[in-house]
């Protein structure tokens, strides 16, 4: 299922939440609004935390992770990393990278099995990506912007990409990601996929802005008909009793 | 075997209305685009043109009145100025939607572009009904009211002639001082100016003081007042009256006035009046000049004026010395044109004019012998001292019988005549003033100077005709030569 939502009247809460199989960070807000859409949606599944990093709100940006860890940047102070060390669930890695380009939300794009990284990035940053997310890495670019963090929103079911995505760089994509992809727009019109919607296996929450026609592609191609927190094991099992039958 | 790529057409779904179309920057289709943002918004879709009937002229605000066709550039011009909100979108296109002339309706079909989002710009084709409404003009209601005019100067010289006025008139053409009269009428012993503002009659007024020894008077008559923004609105009149004496007029001046100008002699006559009246005493030259200020002091009128001059011969001229400017101081003897198979009566004259007459020319003057003047500063002066005969300037009688058109004519102002048309005489009179007024023009190139003469149309005929009958003619006859004439520049207008 597909939410609206709003980050004190902005509509890029990409850019102040991240949210993952095992986990969500919202930021902390004027007031508790935003906070309580995931609240409803996720409270009985996995924790929502109230997190800043390095001061600032926009921890969405600035970090990156999903179900195995989550990388933040070196500016997070100890504190903060104190902090979401507690409240995270012990199965969930988390590290501080010594990063130049620090807004590792912009930069990382990841499901559980593959992340996508900007060009520029470190070896040894890839290395830890890799170490910590338990991914394959992959530098690419989306529709020729190197932010893939920002102008692309995968999970484990599919993937949106930018509106300018060619077919022939969907097709690559899709098959480094093993999951389909579509080209779309979130927030009417707005090709900041990245920051308009932030979306795990069986939830995803898109800018308030986001017109009944980009929800229903963002609810077909991560296929939140029906999904349920269960569904993925479910499914594993189906897999894991195929293959060990 | 050779690699054809397949380029598939990425497409993605509108995000309003889900159809699959290629990317922009606004990630919507242009149906949607179009649903969203109307680019007129801001331009009227109907608007007001004023339309004056009676000079087929539109209003541009705020108050220029422009002569425009249907269908034409200005008008144009005019509806898109009209319209507010263009400025802020680019016109890319716009024309004239036919529509019937009588329905008072134009019809403009507008195209605009516009960036609506960031790098999307849109396009779009509209129409602009424009109601045509009649409103009479500034001008047309000043006319159509007749007596807007808020100053008038009346003009006036109580003499039994109109001479100074046609004359006035050409100074007026001359100067253009007519420029900003809203209506120029005739009436007895007069003109009246009109005008719609007072400094313009001021102006005229000053024009007069310039040009003419007159005496103003202002008075006003109150039309309306507020009393609370304390304003009031006034109807002035100048009264102008020009001294009531002419050139070549015979005047005896009161005895204190001829003293007061250096003792001259008191029977003299007026040889020029310009801004002051000028005057000479025939028998000594003595000139001198009488101020406005001076006249109207002590007002008198003249003695004798040209309608009483008397034609005489000249039979011997003998100058006697003195000279002054063109005038030579003679002795002349004449006898009088009607005497002539009848009497021997000579008369000896001494007269400013002795180097104009020769013995055999014919010369105007005034005959103080058969003359009787009712005027109570003349009786005192001695009879015996007085001379018979008083020249005044030489004649053409031969050349005027012959009754000639001129290759010269003068402009007129359009003046608006009384209502009650002139009676038979009263329009005979003023032909021959007329006819008088271009005499003196032709004899007279100090005067002449001061007015504009433009080119008879029959100009050529008439030179030719002069050529042929040259042999006859008097020699020294004033011409006006062509080098004095003006083009005239005629338009082919109907109110012309």
């Amino acid at each position: 299922m597909a939410v609206r939502a709003q980050f004190e009247n902005s509509n890029e809460l990409g850019v102040f939440s991240r949210l993952t199989n095992s986990y969500c960070l919202v930021a902390i807000g004027g007031s508790e609004n935003f906070y309580s859409v995931f609240e409803s949606e996720l409270g009985d599944v996995i924790p929502v935390v109230h997190a800043s990093i390095a001061g600032t709100r926009i921890v969405g940006r600035l970090s990156a992770g999903n179900r195995k860890g989550l990388l933040v940047p070196s500016t997070t102070t100890d504190q903060e990393l104190q902090h979401l060390r507690n409240s995270l669930p012990d199965s969930v890695k988390i590290q501080r990278i010594e990063e130049r380009l620090s807004a590792l939300g912009n930069v990382i794009a990841c499901n559980d099995y593959v992340a996508l990284v900007h060009p520029d990035i470190d070896r040894e940053t890839q290395e830890i990506i890799r170490d910590v997310l338990e991914v394959e890495v992959f530098t690419q670019t989306i529709a020729g912007n190197v932010l893939v963090g920002s102008y692309c929103a995968i999970s484990n079911q599919g993937g949106l990409v930018h509106p300018r995505t060619t077919v022939q760089d969907q097709d690559e994509l899709s098959s480094l990601l093993q999951i389909p992809l579509v080209a779309g727009t979130i927030n009417r019109g707005s090709d900041v996929i990245g920051a308009g919607i932030v979306v795990n296996d069986w939830t995803a929450f898109a800018g308030l802005d986001s017109t009944s026609t980009e929800l229903s592609v963002v609810e077909s191609i991560f296929k939140l008909h029906d999904a349920q927190p269960t569904a993925i094991v479910k499914q594993m099992r189906d897999s894991l009793v195929d293959t060990y039958s | 075997m050779q690699y054809n790529p397949v380029v598939v057409e990425q497409l993605i779904l509108c995000c309003e209305c889900g159809t699959a179309i290629t990317p922009n920057p606004s990630n919507k289709c242009i149906n949607c685009i179009r649903n969203e943002v109307d680019i007129t918004e801001g331009i009227p879709k109907q608007a007001t043109l004023h339309y004056c009937r009676n000079c087929e002229r539109y209003l541009q605000p705020p108050n220029i009145w422009v002569l425009a066709g249907l269908e034409s550039r200005e008008l144009l011009a005019l509806c898109l100025k009209k319209l507010k909100g263009l400025n802020k979108v680019r016109l890319i296109d716009a024309g004239f939607i036919w529509t019937e002339p009588h329905s008072r309706r134009i019809k403009v079909k507008l195209t605009i572009q516009k960036e609506v989002f960031v790098s999307t710009i849109l396009q779009q084709i509209f129409e602009v009904e424009f109601v045509v409404n009649y409103q009479q003009c500034g001008d047309c209601a000043r006319i159509m009211a007749k007596n807007t005019w808020q100053s008038m100067v009346q003009v006036r010289q109580k003499v039994n002639h109109k001479r100074t006025f046609l004359f006035l008139e050409q100074i007026i053409l001359k100067h253009n001082a007519h420029k900003e009269t809203i209506n120029i009428k005739e009436v007895k012993d007069g003109l009246d100016f009109f005008y719609s503002n007072r400094s313009h009659a001021v102006k005229m007024v000053e024009f007069l003081n310039a040009v003419a020894p007159v005496r103003t008077k202002t008075s006003e008559q109150l039309i309306s007042t507020d009393i609370h923004s304390n304003t009031s609105n006034y109807k002035f009149t100048y009264s102008v009256e020009i001294v009531p004496i002419c050139r070549d007029d015979l005047i005896c001046l009161p005895l204190k006035v001829a003293r007061s100008l250096g003792n001259i002699s008191p029977l003299v006559i007026c040889y020029r009046v310009g801004n002051s009246i000028h005057v000479m005493d025939p028998n000594t030259l003595a000139v001198s000049e009488i101020t406005t200020s001076t006249y109207w002091r002590n007002p008198f009128t003249s003695l004798s004026t040209i309608k009483n001059l008397v034609e005489y011969y000249v039979l011997d001229v003998e100058p006697l010395g003195p000279k002054r400017g063109k005038y030579v101081l003679a002795d002349i003897q004449v006898a009088r044109s009607s005497d002539f198979g009848k009497n021997d009566t000579t008369f000896f004259a001494r007269s400013h004019l002795g180097a104009i007459l020769n013995p055999g020319d014919t010369a105007l003057g005034y005959d103080l012998t058969s003359s009787n003047f009712n005027d109570y500063t003349f009786d005192t002066l001695n009879r015996n001292s007085l001379p018979d005969v008083i020249l005044i300037k030489k004649s053409y009688p031969q050349r005027r019988r012959k009754n000639k058109s001129r290759k010269w004519k003068l402009k007129s102002l359009s003046k608006e005549k009384e209502e009650m048309t002139p009676r038979k005489q009263d329009a005979d009179k003023m032909e021959e003033d007329y006819e008088l007024f271009l005499q003196d023009l032709e004899e007279d190139s100090e005067l002449r100077q001061n007015i504009n003469l433009y080119k008879s149309s029959n100009a050529m005929d008439v030179d030719t005709a002069a050529e042929e009958s040259a042999a006859e003619e008097e020699e020294s006859f004033p011409e006006v030569g062509i080098e004095e004439l003006l083009e005239d520049l005629t338009l082919n207008d109907k109110d012309e």
